[in-house]
């Protein structure tokens, strides 16, 4: 126990000393949230659209005002012909405009039909797309103002409800995707670093002639990154229910015991990696290999899994990552129970196993 | 040679690595308190049969004791009654010296009070006790040195090996370095050291050198460069060493 103690205390004054670490550890956190909370959003806000209206009356001035009031939009110019939409577009000075016909008015209420048209710039389509619902979602609301309570026959009122995330935050879909990301990082590439700096600084060796059994040298490293990985995880829910907004609708405990378990999976694999390297920078760059990227790409938090290829579809199952950002994101944001994330808990539970053993036979093997 | 009880022995000691014979069938015995030269050529084969000898290796074949206990089954009883120091500078930079200290006499499993009393006199004796709450990382490497041979044998271990301890060190230092060697032999601690510096080697009671994985010679200095009828150990060493097959 005292060497334990001492293991630990040694391992704390390596981190406590090493201000780039520290900066690492502690900073990362608050910068990505802030980083994908702020500057990071598929959330389009204040376009420059341009108007042309030929009917100038009441109702087209009332949409347009609604438009310019909107926090999507901002209204750059006012057009007196189709020729100067098009150049504004070549220009890039507008990604919308909106043309209203003569008339408008009357037809709206007199023929009870009126058209609008929305021209959007698609040369980067998931934005046209996202303007263009913003858009026809104000025209909606001032049709449902001007109809009143008055219902037509035969309309079909489609009721949009979105579950979970009715205001549609960016930040229900990344939060969980940064936890997992930080977890990765500080859990698995900070043990796999200082675990490999012991053996680059012949340190390791030293040890290993000591009677001090191997095992431990190993659990004490990591034992402090448990700890720093934890203060994280609150860090970022800290930061995420309070900055931006996201509430934690399920239990704290099971998220973060399920943090816990993706912590020991991650260190696992750090361990793993640590067998395989003897180099701190090789360390470095086969855990952002191995483990950013694929999370990046594979967990389902930047690109949706159900687009991609079957093949590409079938890695995704090996990342952990993905498996724990459905966790946080059952957990956290759909306020789910342990039920329901039992599975990917236990396909959690059999990759800290899988990884631990690997880890240590290469650990063994190497010995010899 | 007055008393010679044995404390390392090895008979036929042997590391295969597949069809490479790093060490081969190697016999040889050291006293207590001797200090004995293990010379070699790079690749000779010193470091494998090292390894061994400090338990982090098993051997494919043979027989050795260190300090009474078997290379095979007993290597934790080895570990604890070895001191070892290894060929790159082994202690943590970001520790001061007395955190070093403490940190090594704790694995070791000294008490507070023993380490507390080994880091006075160890400071003393070394001159560093204006430096013991500094960091390693600010000493210059030659003090390094001889904080990390006093601290490899701070839990008086019947035998220290130290894996070129003096590489990189100058004349002067070096000098100061085996003034602590000596002084350890004397109070009967076994030193086990491999060298380049074949100056060095004139130091040792006895040196074996070894070539392609053989012990090719293994005697006192003096009776070696007589056999070779060599000037200097620098000699004897070359003789040996040109008939190597291997190298790196």
């Amino acid at each position: 126990m005292k060497l334990f103690l001492a293991f630990i205390t040694k391992e704390f004054k390596h981190i406590l000393r090493d201000t780039r670490t520290l900066i690492i550890l502690f900073g990362m956190p608050i910068v990505q949230i802030i980083l994908f909370g702020f500057a990071l959003t598929n959330e389009v806000k204040d376009s420059r659209i341009g108007i042309l209206d030929y009917s100038k009356d009441q109702a087209s001035q009332h949409i347009i005002q609604e438009l310019d009031a909107s926090r999507y939009f901002d209204v750059e110019a006012n057009f007196s012909s189709p020729q100067q939409i098009d150049q504004a577009f070549k220009e890039g000075r507008i990604r919308l405009a909106v043309v209203f016909p003569a008339h408008f008015r009357h037809s709206l209420f007199q023929q009870n039909t009126a058209s609008i048209q929305l021209i959007a710039d698609a040369s980067d389509p998931n934005t046209a797309t996202t303007v263009v619902n913003y858009a026809s979602s104000i025209l909606k609301s001032y049709q449902d103002e001007v109809l009143g309570e008055q219902t037509l026959p035969y309309t079909i009122q489609p009721e949009i409800r979105m579950l979970y995330n009715p205001q549609l935050k960016g930040a229900y879909n990344f939060v969980p995707g940064v936890m997992a990301m930080i977890l990765l990082l500080i859990s698995a590439m900070m043990t796999s670093i200082a675990i490999v700096r012991e053996k680059e600084l012949g340190t390791m060796e030293v040890l290993l002639v000591s009677p001090v059994p191997p095992i431990l040298v190993i659990v004490t490293k990591a034992i402090p990154y448990v700890l720093l990985s934890f203060i994280n995880v609150s860090t970022i829910l800290i930061l995420s229910v309070n900055l931006l907004d996201v509430p934690i609708q399920g239990s704290l405990l099971l998220l973060l015991g399920e943090s816990m378990l993706f912590i020991f999976a991650a260190l696992a694999l750090g361990l793993f990696i640590s067998t395989i390297t003897n180099s701190q920078q090789v360390a470095m760059l086969a855990s952002l290999m191995v483990l950013l990227l694929p999370t990046l790409i594979f967990s389902g938090f930047m690109f949706p899994i159900e687009n991609m290829p079957k093949p590409m579809q079938f890695i995704s199952n090996l990342i952990p990552s993905k498996w724990y950002f459905f966790i946080v994101r059952d957990v956290m944001i759909k306020g789910l129970g342990f039920k329901s994330v039992l599975k990917e808990s236990l396909i959690l539970v059999a990759m800290t196993i899988g990884f631990v053993l690997i880890a240590l036979k290469n650990y063994k093997t190497r010995l010899e | 040679m007055e008393n010679k009880e044995i404390v390392i022995q090895a008979q036929g000691l042997t590391k295969r690595f597949g069809d490479f014979i790093a060490t081969n069938a190697i016999t040889f015995e050291v006293y207590k308190g001797e200090i004995f030269g293990f010379l070699g050529a790079n690749g000779a084969g010193k470091t494998t049969a090292m390894k061994i000898l400090i338990g982090i290796s098993k051997p494919s074949g043979g027989e050795a004791k260190v300090a009474g206990f078997d290379v095979y089954s007993e290597t934790e009883d080895i570990k604890k009654n070895i001191g070892y120091m290894s060929q790159k500078f082994s202690l943590y930079e970001d520790l001061t010296i007395r955190e070093n200290i403490r940190f090594f006499g704790g694995i070791y499993g000294l008490d507070r009070k023993t380490i507390k009393e080994k880091t006075d006199v160890l400071l003393k004796t070394l001159g560093f006790e204006a430096e013991a709450d500094k960091l390693v990382s600010s000493l210059p490497l030659g003090w390094r040195q001889k904080l990390s041979f006093s601290i490899a044998i701070l839990h008086n271990p019947k035998i220290v090996f130290l894996d070129e301890p003096t590489g990189g060190v100058d004349p002067v230092t070096r000098r100061q370095f085996w003034d602590l060697i000596y002084e350890a032999s004397n109070r009967g601690v076994t030193i086990f050291v491999t060298t380049h510096y074949m100056d060095e080697a004139e130091y040792c009671n006895r040196v074996s050198i070894m070539v392609d994985g053989k012990i090719e010679a293994l005697d006192t200095p003096k009776n070696l460069k007589k056999q070779f009828q060599a000037e200097s150990m620098d000699d004897v060493f070359h003789q040996l060493a040109r008939k190597a097959k291997r190298s790196e």
